[in-house]
């Protein structure tokens, strides 16, 4: 019966048997591979399926208007609101604080571990780093309400008890060996060839850095942050945690925020039945979110193969 | 533009480098630092409620009562069934890739799903499992249903483990057991997977570690707080660890907090010992090869 599927496979695929394959069983197995190949396919379209119908369920009772015209998001109050925007802005708070802490923290470990480095501090200090992103996000989350808040609240006037500066920084803390690490692998696959001409031009160290490695390693440097953008948009339990579950139409970021994801998170809390208009909320939210992760994933493989393609 | 290349080249680029070269370690620095301040604190927190009891407690709504017994063991089937399921299909899925691949557009798209579906937020395989495994496929909120969508989710993680580990075997051993006549999947049996399997071993069970701390998925599909029994089968109701640290990191009492902090205490030692294991493992059987 597998080798009946394999061959409907093959003629799918347009193409003869292999000369060199003995027998069913070669083409059996072969089937049975690539079946576990598709799966990953299978499972792209189960998303894709999953979100379009419920959501189409949802945009049949609100419309688009509604969605991206209202400023106020309340779909669990009787007074019913489907602005989407507080859950975006909560977002890209979030987000861009991350950013903030990641980007230049992360850019200057790669430019460390790849340009002064040597090898076995780079052994010890890149897989160390990476630890930080095994670090499961539920502990994060704990350690932005009870730890880093009561710091903030200390510091700064006006910071609530939950807010988005809190597990904002603490996720820049979580995403930036991403960064670090596919930023050293970009930087440290320029030539070396690069560096011995800026050197021998009369360029210093730093200049060799910023005016040639950097530039030539761009795209990969690139894709490292784009990645770890889309990380921080679909992080979802350190926000839930510390950033509280008030959607605020707001850039605030002492304030409690709700990101996309929080929201998805405290609906699925309660029990929701099926079919209802606040069930479909979680997935319209999932589809939202869905869109501005693909996104960036997709700019990130563009990037990537782009700086592969180069032969850097 | 030239002016600045001069300054730079200068006396001043001297000074320049090494306050550079401070900042940049002060920037590894600083999230190791935060690291382990991080580990401090939770230990300082929780160690101090982490006993027997608490092990083999139940949850309660008395917070000095309440224990992880159910969650410890909601994990414990969560994670073995996610292997189960994750590594044979993960591993299959590398060899085609990496082995046959015969169908070159095929396979890029193939390769490029799995690229994008390693970035997908673990809210989304929630949604996913919640409609397919829970709903559609009527597992309802069991271990089964968890345990498929933490599978998908780790899916792409074991495949691309796996293929970096079947791309070390040299590529004239291949030629060589083809030359001699073997069938592409003998050459692939006898040949390529006994000399990848530390590599392949090593990287899924790096992979399905992940699924332990993985908490959103779970509270999507359904995964139950207050629970007073430890799963019998597959179809039975769950809890899990992070799912039983969310609940408690909600409460307001102090109490719970100390629970939290315990019960996270639990899951980092977990995770630890799984990831010693494998490096273990690894090291092992990468001295024997040679």
């Amino acid at each position: 019966m597998l080798s009946a599927i394999t061959a409907a496979l093959r003629t799918v695929r347009g193409e003869e048997a292999p000369p060199r394959a003995a027998g069913h069983g070669e083409k059996a197995i072969e089937g049975i591979l690539l079946l576990c190949a598709i799966l990953s396919v299978v499972t792209t379209i189960g998303v894709l399926a999953v979100l379009l119908i419920e959501a189409v369920g949802f945009f049949s009772e609100v419309s688009f208007s509604q969605f991206f015209g209202d400023t106020k998001w309340t779909p669990l109050f009787a007074n019913k609101h489907f602005g989407i925007w507080p859950l975006i802005t909560g977002t890209l708070l979030t987000s861009a604080i991350a950013i903030a802490v990641a980007l230049p923290l992360g850019l200057m470990a790669a430019i460390y571990l790849s340009e002064f480095a040597g090898r076995r501090t780079r052994a010890i200090v890149k897989p160390t780093l990476e630890l930080l992103a095994g670090v499961p996000t539920i502990v994060y989350g704990y350690f932005a309400l009870v730890f880093l808040t009561p710091i903030l609240q200390s510091v700064v006037p006006g910071v609530g008890v939950f807010n988005a500066l809190s597990p904002g920084l603490i996720m820049g803390i979580m995403i930036m060996p991403m960064i670090s690490s596919l930023g050293e692998d970009a930087l440290h696959a320029v030539p070396n060839a690069l560096r011995e001409g800026a050197y021998g031009l009369g360029a210093s160290k730093l200049a060799t850095i910023f005016r040639v490695v950097v530039p030539a390693a761009k795209s990969g440097v690139v894709a490292a942050v784009t990645l770890a953008v889309s990380r921080a948009i679909g992080e979802t339990m350190i926000v839930t945690i510390a950033g509280g579950a008030q959607p605020n139409f707001t850039f605030d970021p002492r304030g409690a925020v709700e990101t996309m994801t929080a929201f998805i998170i405290s609906v699925s809390k309660g029990d929701t039945p099926t079919g209802t208009i606040e069930y479909q909320t979680i997935f319209a939210v999932g589809s939202m979110l869905f869109l501005m992760t693909f996104v960036m994933n997709l700019v990130t493989q563009r990037l990537l193969r782009k700086s592969r393609g180069r032969g850097l | 533009m030239s002016q600045q290349t001069i300054d730079i080249c200068g006396n001043r680029g001297k000074l320049g480098e090494r306050l550079f070269h401070v900042g940049c370690w002060l920037a590894i620095l600083l999230p190791l630092t935060m690291l382990v301040v991080l580990v401090a604190d939770v230990a300082i927190d929780g160690l101090g409620r982490l006993d027997w009891d608490f092990i083999k407690g139940f949850p309660s709504r008395r917070a000095h009562r309440a224990g992880i017994w159910p969650a410890l063991w909601g994990t414990l089937w969560l994670v073995g069934l996610t292997a189960l399921l994750a590594i044979p299909i993960g591993v299959g899925a590398a060899v085609y890739l990496e082995e046959y691949g015969g169908n070159r557009r095929l396979a890029n798209f193939i390769e490029l799903n799995i690229a994008n579906l390693a970035g997908v937020p673990s809210v989304i395989y929630g949604l996913l499992g919640l409609e397919v495994f829970v709903r559609i496929a009527g597992f309802g909120s069991s271990v089964l249903a968890g345990a498929c969508t933490l599978a998908l989710l780790v899916l792409p993680i074991v495949i691309i483990s796996a293929r970096e580990a079947l791309r070390t075997v040299p590529y004239g051993l291949r030629e060589a057991a083809l030359g001699l006549g073997c069938t592409p999947w003998q050459m692939i049996r006898r040949i390529v997977l006994p000399m990848a399997l530390p590599g392949i071993l090593t990287g899924a069970i790096l992979s399905v570690s992940r699924a332990i701390g993985e908490t959103a998925p779970l509270i999507l599909v359904g995964a139950v707080v207050f629970i007073t029994f430890t799963p019998e089968g597959v179809d039975s109701q769950f809890t899990a660890l992070p799912i039983q640290i969310f609940n408690w990191v909600s409460m307001p009492q102090k109490g719970f907090m100390e629970n939290a902090a315990a019960g996270i205490v639990v899951l980092l030692i977990t995770l630890l010992s799984i990831n010693l294991v494998a490096i273990l493992l690894r090291n092992r059987f990468q001295r024997q090869k040679y």
